[in-house]
């Protein structure tokens, strides 16, 4: 898998909800495209979780299939209330597995 | 074909000739795609057979994507998002992709909202949906119509 970018605030104040934007080099490889050369079906190889943690708590996760994307972008949410670590996986099929990380000081 | 050609053949070769070009026809699109049925059944499946509301939560799509292979989403279903009241999770369905679930989203009441936005891949001009699921049990459904100029599934 490829590398990771997650975008998360650095500061927030407590109860606030802050948008968080990750992103993730990945062919998404769906299984329909055909090789031109040879004229055979690539095969299946895809990202097909994603899940992001907050002081170790799973607060969002993602299933996806080989609609989504190359190179999958993913924004979403999080109610904050005291600093801490963020923690953002993405399993494919193959059982790879990236992980990328951040912090957040609330106030 | 044309009509001269109809003329001179019998009966017998005509039908034939027919025959084959409609198989041509449906020979054309190379990758097997879901049928609005199968997404229909796709949806029951999630929903337990019950009949999803309209409405409470939007589906945000462009009304043209020029290109299918990336289409931007965004989803949100109305709720306050709290321990007693939220929502569990969306899924996106498109009726003529290869396969009708594009992606699901998870959400807890930490997420604050129950907001997403990712990219997907459309094959064709078609309606996609979004099905949320509710702490109550209950189900909610958005529509939207994308116009693709190029197919983003290959084949």
């Amino acid at each position: 898998m490829g590398k990771a970018r997650v975008k998360v605030p650095k500061t927030a104040k407590a109860g606030d909800i802050i948008t968080i934007k990750t992103l993730i080099k990945h062919k998404m490889e769906s299984g329909n495209r055909k090789d031109k050369k040879t004229g055979k079906k690539i095969p299946r190889h895809i990202i097909d979780k994603f899940t992001a943690k907050y002081n170790g708590e799973v607060f969002f996760s993602s299933d996806w299939e080989g609609g989504v994307s190359a190179n999958p972008y993913c924004a979403f949410t999080c109610r904050v209330d005291k600093s801490g670590d963020f923690e953002f996986t993405w399993h494919d099929e193959k059982g790879e597995v990236t992980t990328a990380k951040a912090s957040i000081t609330v106030s | 074909m044309n009509h001269v050609k109809i003329k001179v053949m019998d009966r017998r070769t005509f039908l034939i000739g027919a025959g084959v070009s409609a198989a041509t026809l449906a020979g054309l699109s190379t990758i097997a795609s879901a049928t609005p049925e199968e997404a229909a059944a796709f949806i029951a499946k999630i929903t337990g057979g019950k009949k999803p509301t309209e409405g409470g939560m939007k589906l945000e799509m462009p009304e043209i994507a020029e290109n299918g292979a990336t289409v931007p989403v965004k989803v949100s279903a109305d709720t306050p998002q709290t321990d007693k009241d939220y929502c569990k999770s969306i899924t996106i369905i498109a009726t003529k992709n290869p396969y009708p679930r594009l992606c699901a989203f998870h959400f807890t009441p930490r997420s604050g909202k129950a907001f997403a936005s990712i990219r997907v891949r459309m094959a064709t001009t078609q309606e996609v949906m979004a099905v949320a699921e509710m702490s109550d049990g209950s189900f909610r459904i958005a529509r939207t119509t994308v116009k693709v100029t190029i197919g983003g599934c290959g084949g």
